[in-house]
């Protein structure tokens, strides 16, 4: 019996190729690993071993011969004392008939893809997040990020925190304040600078069953991480075929703080959102930060906590419960209005809530619809306000190129056209690193006079 | 290629290893089954059955024996992209293997992650991971989960003398060995990152020296002698078991093949390939110990070769015969399953 040598590809765009050379003649012995031919792929020169042992029967294709199909009979083997003319051909290795190789290029340009199965829908009851008669006391972003950090670790004793001075400095922005005191070093974990890794056995860590919180002490070092949040953290669980994922938490301010200049200030909402596979929340009330963060610890996903440092001093009324929590997914209604809606997440929601204020003077009625999460979205939310008042804007903190402001202005139009009055305005930080001068950054944020305008231009007034 | 000396930090190279018939056959059973899994990849890909890239592991095979032969149940293993040769010596189903490379249904990710990306919970196989370096730190949490938890398993992270020269790399030697993390930094040094060669891309050579710089003992090992991995990695996890922390091992080993499959390897000379194969291959190795030492006949380890060629051809048919994934699977596996979200929302 013998057996086919065919064309072998020898890249993943070979078509076909020349064969340059033969290495070996009709009658040679060959074993597993002999080089058998050289041949040219569209890349380079590659030699191309022999598989199979036996005897070079006949070579069907002379050497020299150009555009060789992948596939295509090169030679026969045939077993000791055979002859390549009385045998029967092993056709047991023919390939399948297969489509041409589909490279992300071809994947680029082709467009069309089948429409995505809704998101996750945020559950439609309409019941207040926290039961009626409810006590509420006043605390800052702060204490209630601690509180909430501090309900998830006795809660499950897998959980724990490590990062730059979270434990004996109590943290470089005294989130983990007392931390330390109540669950020792085994749980929380300072460790050198050293970001890039700090992610990576973060993520080790959730593989090997437990549940680690990761704290940066700013997202614009976790830059330096990115790789292992969105190459390992993301992606494991499709790339295991749903076997292994990686539950664990990201947290840190994220945004300008004040007068740190272009290195410190950057609000990376956007690059996060963008991923499959991650979750990422930003919230804006100190309730909203206890509640998801709560969540965040107990979803089975890798999930982003874009905290703002101005927002960690400010005080906000916190339902006094024993174990509150805030679903992913699920915006709120921030002020209800009338005349146009404002979609807002994180520290934007403090300018938007300020311009609601002034337009108030304007006779505007501002419905302001608070994100919560950015992935995923609560669409419906939106949807439904923009029906009501025909008219939106958005407001973030971000760069304006590629934002998360672009994408919901076109989910709006895409799924409300023939109830907008006006095209959605998106105000955002403007497309300049963050300058260190007091005028200038003040300039390069999202201001309350341009959310004020904008609203008023929707309503063309 | 550059052979060097086993040497260690601490003491002279140990007695020369020794081993049972049993096991120089099981050695060279599962050596040799690497190899013929990886040829009859190589030979998939060239019918245009596997896609992308495929790295092979023919001429490293004595790594992961030699290091499984060390391991015990529960020890984890995660390592980078040349990862065929790790997923067969820790237990995992050719068929399923070969089935991802094909893109199909019955690979172990379903089709989804194909030749560098795939995982075995079950085998305590933490993967198959594409950026190089990126499984180091990974591995190295798996470690503090083990510790964590309280159990005395290692972890064995491997990667490749091209990956020992990412920063990530340094910077996760510095937290193994602070926080002694039972971690066992396994240098697989084939010579090449992909086609630079150690002595183009540094000038520290002896990747396993590097440790000295953390405090984290290690040393220089013959991988193209199985006996030698597996004294070595069963020193390693002595060391690493018994809570001193980690241990680095730099295995002295050579790729037959290119880097992938696409790789013309221009890089080195044939001539420098063949004298390996023809002297160090280290499934000849046992081979001949088996023979050399009246264990076993001509005909007895032909047999074994006919036993695992058919293994290998029945892998491949699988591979061929799996359906590809439902469309629908497009969309599945995104994410997790939503946990119950708590009562007060």
């Amino acid at each position: 019996m013998a057996t086919e040598v065919l064309m072998p590809a020898l890249s993943p765009t070979m078509e076909e190729g020349t064969l340059a050379k033969w290495l070996v003649k009709e009658g040679d012995t060959v074993s597993s690993g002999d080089i058998l031919a050289e041949i040219e792929t569209d890349k380079a020169t590659m030699e191309f071993e022999a598989v199979d042992e036996g005897v070079v029967g006949k070579i069907l294709i002379p050497e020299g011969t150009e555009a060789v199909k992948v596939n295509t009979p090169i030679a026969l083997l045939v077993e000791e004392g055979e002859s390549a003319d009385d045998v029967e051909v092993d056709r047991g290795s023919a390939p399948f008939p297969q489509d041409k190789a589909q490279t992300s290029e071809d994947q680029a340009a082709g467009g069309t893809q089948p429409p995505a199965p809704a998101q996750p829908r945020p559950s439609q009851k309409a019941e207040p997040e926290v039961p009626e008669g409810t006590e509420f006391r006043t605390q800052t972003v702060r204490e209630a990020l601690r509180d909430a950090i501090a309900e998830e670790m006795r809660r499950d004793e897998n959980v724990f925190i490590m990062g730059e001075e979270v434990a004996e400095y109590q943290g470089a922005y005294k989130i983990t304040q007392g931390i330390l005191d109540e669950f020792g070093a085994r749980r929380v974990i300072d460790t050198p600078i050293t970001e890039h890794a700090i992610a990576g056995v973060g993520v080790g860590a959730a593989f090997g069953g437990l549940r680690p919180i990761v704290e940066f002490m700013t997202f614009n070092f976790a830059m330096q991480a990115i790789d292992q949040i969105v190459n390992s953290a993301a992606k494991t669980l499709y790339m295991s075929g749903g076997q292994m994922g990686c539950p664990m938490v990201f947290r840190g301010p994220n945004g300008a703080a004040a007068r740190v200049a272009a290195q410190h200030s950057q609000d990376y909402a956007a690059w996060y959102a963008s991923i499959p596979g991650l979750k990422v929340a930003m919230p804006y009330t100190a309730a909203d930060y206890k509640g998801l963060f709560k969540s965040a610890v107990r979803d089975p996903n890798p999930v982003i906590f874009l905290e703002n440092e101005i927002l960690y001093g400010r005080s906000f009324e916190v339902p006094v419960l024993e174990d509150f929590t805030v679903p992913f997914g699920k915006a709120r209604i921030h002020r209800e209005g009338s005349d146009l809606t404002i979609v807002s997440w994180g520290i934007g929601m403090s300018h938007a809530t300020q311009a609601a204020e002034e337009l108030t003077k304007d006779g505007i009625e501002a419905e302001i619809v608070d994100l919560r999460t950015l992935r995923p979205i609560d669409y419906d939310t939106v949807i439904a306000s923009v029906r009501k008042t025909n008219r939106c804007i958005t407001v973030e903190e971000g760069f304006p190129v590629a934002s998360m402001s672009n994408h919901m202005a076109s989910y709006i139009m895409t799924h409300a056209f023939d109830w907008l009055d006006a095209p959605v305005l998106t105000c955002t930080g403007k497309d300049v690193p963050m300058p260190y001068a007091a005028n200038l950054e003040k300039l390069a944020l999202v201001t309350v006079e341009e959310i004020v305008e904008a609203a008023r231009a929707v309503c063309y007034r | 290629m550059a052979a060097r000396r086993t040497t260690t930090t601490t003491k002279k190279a140990d007695a020369k290893p020794s081993a049972s018939k049993e096991e120089l056959l099981h050695y060279y059973r599962e050596m040799l089954m690497i190899r013929r899994f990886e040829e009859k990849a190589g030979q998939l890909y060239g019918m245009g059955l596997i896609g992308g890239f495929c790295h092979l592991y023919i001429g490293q095979e004595a790594v992961v024996v030699g290091l499984e032969a060390a391991a015990e149940d529960g020890d984890k293993r995660i390592t980078t992209y040349r990862d065929h040769g790790h997923m067969l010596a820790c237990g995992m189903d050719p068929k399923g293997v070969m089935a991802e490379l094909t893109g199909r249904e019955g690979g172990y990710s379903r089709g989804k992650g194909g030749s560098m990306h795939m995982f075995s919970k079950e085998k305590d196989f933490y993967g198959g991971h594409g950026i190089v370096g990126a499984n180091v730190p990974i591995g190295a949490g798996l470690a503090f989960s083990q510790k964590y938890l309280g159990t005395d398993r290692v972890t064995f992270t491997y990667f490749g003398d091209g990956a020992a020269n990412q920063g990530q790399v340094a910077e996760t030697y510095n937290m193994a060995q602070l926080w002694s993390l039972p971690c066992i930094f396994v240098i697989e040094n084939n010579q090449y990152a992909m086609g630079t060669s150690v002595k183009r891309a540094t000038t520290s050579p002896d990747f396993w020296e590097r440790g000295a710089a953390y405090g984290i003992p290690g040393e220089a090992v013959d991988g193209m002698d199985v006996l030698a991995v597996k004294a070595a990695g069963e020193k390693a996890v002595r060391h690493a078991r018994a809570g001193k922390g980690p241990y680095i091992l730099e295995i002295m080993t050579y790729r037959y093949r290119g880097h992938s499959m696409s790789d013309p390897a221009k890089y080195r000379t044939r001539d420098e390939v063949q004298k390996v194969r023809e002297e160090r291959d280290a499934i000849e190795h046992v081979r001949q110990l088996l023979l050399d030492g009246g264990h076993a006949t001509e005909d007895d380890l032909k047999a074994v070769d006919k036993e695992v060629k058919e293994i290998i051809n029945e892998a491949a048919e699988f591979a061929k015969e799996s359906p590809e994934p439902d469309p629908s699977e497009l969309w599945t596996d995104v994410y997790a399953e939503q946990t119950p979200q708590g009562e007060a929302i």
